[in-house]
């Protein structure tokens, strides 16, 4: 399609897709993230729901988000605030009214500022007609009428005809941002293959939305962003929970051992589940279990008969599981736990984002009982950490805990599809027929046991709940015995440290301040200090990855710094392991419990104040 | 195949139970019905959650798991599914299956998955040291509650048919014969076989089931059931089960004009399970206890249903690789 308008190329915008949560924004917004990955922008998205499947409809709780940060340059979060808003509705005005950037531009469905739904949304008047949005380019779209219009000969109910609304903003934004419509249009006619009638309307609609912003003067220009400098390769795009998954397959067939998953829907967990699910073709075995406890009790199960076991859950779950756990810990017997952390405690959160789950997987079950915690810090290298998860327990045979969390779990981002082959080796530590075998002998520099599996001939033995005595692994309540056997299982996760790579600082290996953070907040934390390196700051950021065993050269790092600052997503608890693992350091500590991620700004403000002391 | 004899089933570990526990009989008849067995002494796994009964898998030579409680047919549904060529045996209580574990139990009956649970019900808790079970009967008094229970007790065949199970068998602690032959009819039932063992525990709940097992009474309380025969039993086999209406009822032959005609014919395979449910509720001393397998009906298995998915989607999925997954979809180039 020709352009009269004057195309404005940016170096990154950040767009959000807002509605009812019925409004197919997710939908919306994942479209917008596939055409921008294949135009070779890099991204980071943020979807932002509600716990409830409908929410009352209209209201501010039933607002649905989706956040999509697009660039020329290297993006490492969803952006703090849009530069672009599409509002269904009064609601998701109201619900996203300080998320967005001053004189930014507001697309609103203005059929749907009804006095109804005005009042829905809590507001008396309309705000559009008071001057709340002053200084903000508001595009009055007349979204249901124009939809329906274009499908009145579509032969199609009204409420088909509704649904298709979300393609007419889709439609908007793609003239805005000078995208190509195909790639949606594949998609449509792939989703509805067996309903040719909505392709067609779907796609109808969505060109509508288009030509109705390319005839509209008031969208003074549209934008381009041209494809990021990412380095050679095939790329996709891909979230969290789905390269969770994926790291699983990938080492189960690298292993060569079978993939045994016992789960239990939970949000923000269960599309891990709902993706292993797909794969029967790769040999995976999923089991919805009946509950949490007997998901993960089956994955030991599988793991004591020889599968690659893994079980998924989020905080409540994992509460659940902490017994169940601290049986494979005694009978040291290999299984991962991916906790998709959301905000706590109990019910909490279940659809925000939060790092309160730290303490629970370190020391959140009975007795002494050590095990090993690795974390995953973006999207994309979810794939990676449970591939190393996998790696680690099968090599150990001894628990790991994956903590993950609902915005790495729901976030996308393109990534440089790797090769199971450029995967580092998994060799699993089994026992073979026709060797002695002593269930709780131990390799001298592990310290891990053996497995042998049921099946082999001659190496019956019995395992259990019960202290084992060493070698043997008979049961035993030798007081001296338990006294060494909880030594030695200590001693194997601390021995992990010698195995794993030195831990890496971003930026001057020393200076004024220490950014230490873990896990999913490595976005916002890279792109706060990026920022005030640019600025010439001395600052530097440490990312954590390992928890359990930390790195062995953390206390080097830590001491060339002379301020530390630890950021989380709770009130303190990677801080106060610190402080309890290095004593004599002073820790200082961000915190934000709201369920949102950090803000580039608010870090860098923060970062700031302690750079001026 | 290599010939076994109870001697290779045996471990090393002393047993510990009580002295003149019903557990005793109970492991020496598995150990001389697994040797009965078409099958290689690695592929059997015993698996038990917490309690008397549990520690069994400690005194059978074969590979065992004492995971933890009420947990079992979590474990040992994972165990089957990831190596169906196994012969998985779980050892359970009333506690640990009724109580902590009764979600775990009846999901395993309704999925029917292929392994042989061997229930050790002696209405009572015995390794926390007698307090009240979920089989206990109403206003027994223990520790726990010394003025007698309030609740009442849980029927385990009752809970197997409303599970949809697809064998229940009955057997007592003192009848290692009929012990022996049902083990090996659960190993040969394709499904969950339930077997419940009716056991005495001399120490907290002694005697519990002397109306069924004493020696003066049992001949006249216990009904072997057998597939295709006529309910009859008694130290004389002249007593028989009849169905007067929709009740069941003990009669003499010979007596009222009755006839062994007239006696019911057992068919365990009968897929309506009110006779079923009704012979398993018998009690003394209006009734014998039904002993033998009581309902026994074909239902396809739930690791068979995975399995044969799995098969297909492994012949006809669009690719056979990770890498072939990780390459699908939406992919786009960067050049170097």
């Amino acid at each position: 399609m020709e352009k009269t308008t004057k195309v404005v190329d940016l170096e990154k915008v950040v767009i959000k897709f807002a509605g009812d949560s019925g409004d197919g924004m997710q939908l919306t917004g994942t479209q917008f993230t596939d055409t921008s990955a294949l135009l070779g922008n890099d991204l980071a998205t943020f979807p932002d729901f509600p716990a409830e499947i409908r929410a009352p409809q209209g209201t501010v709780a039933g607002v649905s988000g989706f956040q999509i940060h697009i660039g020329r340059i290297d993006i490492n979060t969803p952006g703090d605030i849009a530069d672009v808003l599409v509002a269904m509705n009064p609601a998701a005005l109201k619900a996203n009214k300080n998320w967005i950037k001053k004189g930014g531009t507001i697309i609103v469905n203005i059929d749907s500022f009804t006095n109804k739904d005005l009042e829905k949304a809590g507001y008396k008047t309309s705000p559009l007609d008071d001057n709340s949005f002053e200084g903000f380019n508001i595009i009055q779209a007349p979204i249901t009428k124009l939809t329906r219009e274009a499908l009145k000969d579509s032969g199609l109910d009204g409420k088909s005809i509704g649904r298709s609304k979300n393609m007419f903003a889709l439609g908007i934004v793609y003239w805005m941002f000078n995208r190509p419509m195909e790639q949606t249009e594949k998609f449509l006619q792939n989703k509805f293959a067996k309903k040719p009638e909505l392709v067609a309307a779907n796609i109808k609609v969505m060109h509508a939305g288009y030509n109705f912003a390319d005839t509209i003067e008031a969208l003074p220009s549209s934008y381009t962003v041209l494809s990021a400098n990412l380095k050679a390769g095939t790329y996709r795009n891909v979230m969290g929970n789905q390269a969770i998954a994926w790291g699983f397959l990938a080492a189960a067939e690298r292993a060569n051992k079978e993939l045994f998953l016992g789960s239990y829907p939970i949000t923000p967990a269960s599309d891990i589940l709902h993706e292993l699910a797909k794969h029967k073709n790769l040999g995976v075995k999923t089991f919805q279990a009946e509950d949490e406890i007997a998901g993960i009790c089956a994955a030991i199960g599988a793991s004591f008969t020889g599968s690659l076991a893994i079980t998924t859950t989020s905080g409540p779950g994992f509460a659940l599981k902490a017994e169940a756990l601290g049986l494979a810990v005694m009978t040291e017997l290999p299984i991962v736990v991916v906790d998709v952390q959301r905000g706590g405690p109990s019910t909490g959160l279940p659809t925000k984002t939060e790092q309160s789950d730290l303490m629970q997987a370190l020391y959140g079950r009975n007795g002494e009982s050590p095990i090993i915690v690795l974390a995953s810090s973006t999207p994309a290298n979810c794939f990676d950490w449970a591939y190393m998860a996998s790696k680690i327990t099968l090599e150990h045979n001894t628990p790991v805990v994956l903590l993950s969390d609902g915005y790495l779990g729901n976030g996308a981002e393109p990534w440089r599809i790797k090769s199971i082959q450029d995967m580092p080796s998994i060799k699993p530590l089994l026992a073979m027929e026709g060797e002695e075998y002593q269930p709780y002998a131990r390799g001298k520099k592990t310290l891990a046991r053996k497995l042998a599996l049921p099946g082999t001939k001659g190496l019956e033995h019995r395992l259990g709940g019960l202290e084992k005595e060493d070698i043997t692994g008979n049961v035993s309540y030798d007081p001296e015995n338990h006294e060494k056997m909880s030594h030695i299982r200590a001693e194997k996760i601390r021995r992990i440290a010698e195995l794993i790579p030195e831990q890496e600082v971003f930026g001057e290996k020393q200076g004024d301040v220490l950014v230490v953070g873990w896990g999913g907040t490595h976005g916002s934390l890279y792109s706060a200090v990026d920022n005030l390196q640019k600025e010439g700051e001395s600052i530097s950021l440490c990312q954590f990855n390992y928890i359990n065993p930390l790195p062995k050269n953390t206390a080097d790092i830590l001491n060339n710094y002379k301020t530390i600052v630890v950021c989380e997503l709770n009130s303190g608890q990677f801080v106060n392991y610190l402080r309890i693992n290095f004593q004599g350091t002073i820790f200082n500590q961000y915190n934000k419990i709201q369920g949102f991620p950090f803000t580039t700004s608010e870090l860098e403000s923060h970062f700031k104040s302690l750079l001026k002391k | 195949m290599e010939h076994l004899t109870n001697k290779d089933f045996t471990s090393d570990q002393e047993v510990r139970w009580c002295p003149g526990c019903g557990d005793y009989t109970i492991l020496r008849a598995m150990q001389k019905a697994l040797p009965q067995l078409e099958k290689k002494k690695e592929d059997f796994v015993f698996i038990s959650g917490i309690g008397c009964s549990s520690r069994f898998p400690y005194y059978m030579n074969t590979y065992g798991f004492h995971t933890i409680h009420g947990r079992a047919p979590a474990f040992a549904t994972g165990v089957k599914l990831a190596n169906p060529n196994l012969s998985v045996w779980q050892i359970t209580g009333d506690g640990d299956a009724l109580a902590i574990g009764g979600n775990h139990f009846i999901h395993a009956l309704r999925r029917n998955i292929d392994i042989n649970i061997l229930l050790f019900n002696n209405e009572i808790y015995g390794l926390t040291k007698g307090q009240f079970s979920p089989t206990s009967k109403k206003g027994i008094k223990t520790k726990s509650n010394p003025h007698g229970t309030t609740d009442e007790p849980f029927s385990v065949s009752d809970l197997s048919i409303g599970a949809q199970g697809s064998f229940f068998a009955r057997a007592v602690d003192t009848n290692p014969k009929l012990m022996q032959q049902l083990f090996i009819e659960a190993e040969d039932h394709r499904g969950t076989s339930l077997i419940e063992i009716l056991q005495n525990c001399v120490i907290f709940n002694d005697k519990t089931f002397a109306s069924i097992t004493a020696k003066e009474v049992k001949q006249d309380a216990q009904l072997f059931l057998e597939d295709g025969k006529p309910m009859i039993f008694g130290a004389e086999s002249n007593k028989g089960i009849v169905l007067n209406g929709f009740k069941l009822e003990a009669v003499k032959i010979g007596e009222n004009g009755i006839t062994e005609k007239d006696i019911l014919v057992h068919d365990a395979k009968e897929e309506d399970p009110t006779l079923h449910t009704m012979l398993a509720r018998m009690r003394p001393p209006e009734f014998p206890a039904a002993l033998g397998i009581i309902r026994k009906v074909s239902r396809p298995t739930f690791n068979s249903g995975m399995l044969a998915q799995l098969e297909y989607e492994k012949q006809n999925a669009k690719f056979k690789t990770v890498d072939e997954l990780l390459k699908s979809g939406e992919t786009w180039e960067v050049g170097g």
